[in-house]
């Protein structure tokens, strides 16, 4: 299909909004009613036609608007892309997948026309043409990794292997869930998850780590992550809490249907050849809880999930003040009927609330 | 007297040990006030006649006994930013081999720890004793401006006057902490400032 | 999305490729380079890369893996240098003898266990007979990027030099050969004095090399973090031994002349592998019981663990005893 790319915001007067179709393949995270850590790693090689999951670098109808938002995030602050300078290797390596993999899998809005080290690249939505040469710094107007990461949805962090560990020396990251590349570069994989609670006592980490260090070439994997962020607010960043934190408590019974929002982070994790780096970039998307209603196996499930959550983990994830709002909204929407397992919304087979 | 237990914190909150003199055939220590005491508790002739002692004694009254060592090399600067230029030239033209030795209080450890880094100086080969005061250096992660020998939690951003709370995450690179405006959900709320470790 | 966690794949990616030249280098050393099939260009890969190469001799599969030596910025063409080792296990009799132009092959997509630290000032490279195989990709990539580096190759003789002439003419300035007939040798110590900081030493050759390279570094006070290696073991024959694999509910002997990982895949159980060579720790396996000695022949588990008893890497570790079941 031709994507329609939403006019919307994601800030000051947040016009963000899904349509039926991206209600319909949000990547709900939830696979039972509970949830705990988990090294829920799998292949990403592709997914049910339509889903997410289903090309490499997913593009949806927020794409343009992600773009411009981005754009703006960078203008305030710099710092958000950063790059040490033995990862510009990677940054080659990055662009390379990027474009090789969107004009693969998106024809209609990509191309990517190569002879030699000299690359063309067309990009429609972003009505960009540009000429260059392929790992010559010089003939592009931003160093590889930030060129290419301003035209693609999510953030990314591109992590060196070394003394078997992984480093975050580069990345870009302007919708994240409050964590700052800026004070987290150059830190191994056990040091920028240190804040996360519980799951560096259940081993979490050690198994994750293991796992993507053996991540090899023509083998990418994938796993959801997921937090809870009032008003569709891409850049939830530490730097600019002071602002955005106070939105936190704006939630009312009236508005929580359409305030609240789920945000579930799609991580995906490539081998980047001529670095031997790996890129994980941090796909967010965004769903009202009202929005997420229409489906009556997720709300039921969303209710549960939330009601049994650990307060460490409520805490962590920034909701611990909101949860009783919530609570109050969701059950409205959990009849107490089983729920099939898996994360799919099963419209068609899953019984319509009975209350 | 000047050793401090920390209490056991997150992963990327800094682990200090016990210096040991280590083999090579260039030793560089650089130290800062109580951190005297770490570098006579291992000193000895031998290491002495290949190392060179950077130290500054913010007031404290260590000097006489670190010259007396005799080391091959002695400095004594009035601040750290006095010597940072003399500590990036002894590492520009330093070989591998080189035995680094870092000891006193965080923020002196932290900050030469970069520039070992930055000259290509693996951070897991620097050794660190803690000694003297447990004050951090704390960045602002809303202004990015860098607080010195902060002491209590929350504090004063000395730059853009935001009330930050303390945390244990801390940068190799910055050389610091973090911190994070404590009343942005509730703004004034501040609670009374009492000390980091208390 | 399962939200389950998935097992480890055996081996990495496959790739097809056509046997485009074999190129003898002299004496004992073959070149063996590789088209893809069906005319595609390779993916590009980082220096110090292998890929496991694939041998159907006879009724055997035989899996071995060797450095990538050509260019990793030419994408059209895989090489491979071999060492025939008339005493070895047969792989590398098996490409010598029985491998010619034009054949079929299958090879994995590249692996990395001895990858640049591209944060290094300086690159020193040390290499022993056809350990060169590694640092001529790592030698191409830092060309391509201006990177500073300088080798020291240590050969058994000039006629057995591989690649010295090609690696003399372009780098005379970089290149530094020792001859053991001539009694040459790398004046090591000296060489790791003076070194400005930020430099980073790799070795791949003989294991003596290794150790002595570690080893002299190490007193010299070079960080751990700075001295790469790069050490294949071929698996050791030994005593036959049975072994019980209770996931699979199977008992399995293995041969005097294959690996407990060969014996494990002859009867057609999967299991997860990349390097087969004691290095990636991909093939790690618990022991559920046994009542002998392990042989322990690996470089990924430290003393304790192969002091436990629990578990045992069988690319190229053995066992002698009464009896050992596995968790596979």
């Amino acid at each position: 299909m031709t994507i329609q790319f939403n006019d919307e915001t994601f800030r000051d007067d947040y016009s963000f909004h899904n349509s039926d179709w991206a209600i319909k393949r949000f990547p709900f995270p939830f696979h039972e009613d509970s949830y705990m850590y988990a090294v829920n790693m799998e292949q990403h090689r592709g997914g049910p036609e339509g889903s997410v999951y289903e090309k490499r670098f997913d593009v949806d109808e927020h794409y343009v608007a992600e773009m411009r938002d981005r754009a703006m995030v960078l203008a305030d602050d710099p710092l958000r892309c950063q790059s040490l300078p033995h990862m510009t290797l990677a940054g080659w390596d990055l662009l390379e997948l990027i474009m090789v993999s969107k004009s693969e899998d998106y024809p209609d809005l990509f191309e990517l026309h190569r002879d030699g080290d000299q690359w063309r690249w067309v990009n429609k939505p972003m009505g960009i043409d540009d000429s260059f040469t392929f790992m010559d710094e010089t003939t592009l107007p931003y160093g590889p990794m930030e060129y290419i990461t301003r035209q693609t949805q999510g953030d990314f962090c591109v992590l060196d292997q070394r003394e078997d560990n992984l480093w975050m020396d580069a990345g870009i990251v302007t919708t994240q869930a409050d964590w700052s590349l800026d004070f987290d570069i150059g830190m191994n994989f056990f040091e920028w998850h240190a804040p996360v609670p519980l799951a560096h006592e259940k081993g979490i980490f050690v198994r994750a780590l293991k796992f993507l260090l053996n991540i090899q070439q023509g083998a990418p994997a994938r796993r959801l992550n997921w937090t809870m962020t009032v008003n569709p607010l891409l850049d939830t960043s530490p730097e600019n809490y002071h602002k955005w934190g106070i939105q936190k408590t704006t939630l009312t019974p009236e508005n929580i249907g359409s305030k609240q929002h789920l945000r579930v982070e799609l991580q995906t994790f490539f081998r980047l050849p001529r670095s031997n780096a790996l890129v994980f970039p941090i796909r967010c998307y965004l769903c009202s809880f009202q929005d997420l209603m229409t489906m009556p196996k997720w709300g039921r499930r969303l209710h549960r999930v939330v009601r049994d959550l650990p307060v460490e983990l409520a805490t962590y994830k920034g909701f611990i003040d909101n949860r009783p709002m919530m609570l109050d909204y969701l059950s409205q929407f959990d009849d107490g009927l089983p729920t099939s397992p898996g994360v799919w919304p099963d419209f068609d087979t899953e019984p319509p609330l009975q209350k | 007297m000047s050793k401090f237990e920390f209490p056991p914190a997150i992963k990327s909150r800094p682990v200090y040990g016990t210096l040991e003199a280590r083999t090579g055939k260039h030793h560089l220590m650089i130290a800062d006030a109580e951190g005297a005491e770490a570098i006579l508790e291992i000193a000895t002739p031998e290491l002495m006649a290949k190392s060179h002692i950077i130290y500054i004694p913010k007031g404290a009254d260590y000097g006489d006994k670190l010259r007396a060592l005799q080391p091959a090399q002695y400095y004594e600067g009035p601040s750290y930013a006095a010597s940072v230029q003399r500590i990036r030239h002894v590492l520009a033209n330093a070989h591998m081999g080189l035995q680094i030795y870092l000891t006193g209080t965080e923020g002196l450890m932290g900050q030469a720890q970069n520039e070992a880094m930055q000259a290509g100086f693996p951070h897991t080969a620097i050794q660190t004793e803690h000694r003297g005061s447990v004050a951090r250096r704390m960045q602002c992660v809303h202004c990015k401006g860098i607080t010195e020998e902060v002491e209590t939690d929350p504090f004063v951003c000395s730059h853009c006057g935001l009330n930050l709370f303390v945390r244990d995450h801390y940068s190799r690179r910055l050389a610091a902490y973090q911190g994070v405006c404590i009343d942005a959900e509730d703004p004034g709320n501040v609670p009374e400032p009492k000390g980091i470790y208390e | 999305m399962s939200a389950a966690p998935q097992k480890a794949k055996a081996g990495a990616e496959k790739i097809e490729v056509i046997v485009k030249a074999v190129v003898p280098l002299n004496d004992l050393v073959t070149r063996f380079e590789f088209e893809r099939r069906g005319g595609a260009l390779f993916p590009p890969f980082s220096g110090g890369a292998h890929t496991v190469v694939e041998m159907q001799d006879g009724e055997r599969t035989r899996l071995n893996p060797y450095s990538l030596m050509s260019d990793p910025s030419d994408r059209t063409t895989y090489a491979i240098s071999v060492r025939r080792d008339d005493e070895g296990r047969g792989g590398s009799l098996f490409l010598h003898n029985h491998v010619k132009v034009g054949d079929v092959m299958t090879i994995t997509f590249p692996v990395n266990l001895f990858s640049l630290d591209l944060r290094a000032k300086k690159h020193l490279f040390f290499a022993g007979g056809i350990g060169i195989t590694p640092f001529m990709a790592m030698i191409e990539q830092l060309e391509h990027m201006n990177g500073n580096w300088e080798l020291h190759y240590a050969c058994r003789s000039e006629s057995l030099g591989t690649y010295v002439d090609v690696l003399s003419y372009k780098y005379p300035n970089k290149v530094h050969v020792y001859y053991d007939d001539q009694k040459q040798a790398i004046a090591l110590e000296d060489l790791l004095d003076g070194q400005p900081l930020g430099t980073n030493a790799y070795v791949c050759g003989p294991k003596g090399m290794i150790d002595w390279v570690h080893a002299t570094a190490s007193a010299a006070g070079w960080p751990d973090a700075n001295v790469h290696s790069e050490e294949f073991l071929a698996p050791a024959p030994g005593e036959p031994f049975e072994v019980r694999l209770c996931q699979s509910d199977k008992t399995i002997t293995v041969g005097e002349h294959e690996s407990l990982l060969e014996a494990i895949e002859r009867a057609g159980v999967e299991a997860p592998f990349l390097c087969r060579g004691g290095s990636c720790g991909q093939c790690e396996t618990d022991v559920v019981s046994y009542d002998g000695d392990f042989v322990h022949r690996d470089h990924w588990l430290d003393d304790e663990e192969h002091a436990s008893g629990k578990k045992i890497m069988p690319c190229v570790s053995r066992f002698v005893g009464k009896q050992l079941e596995l968790d596979r």
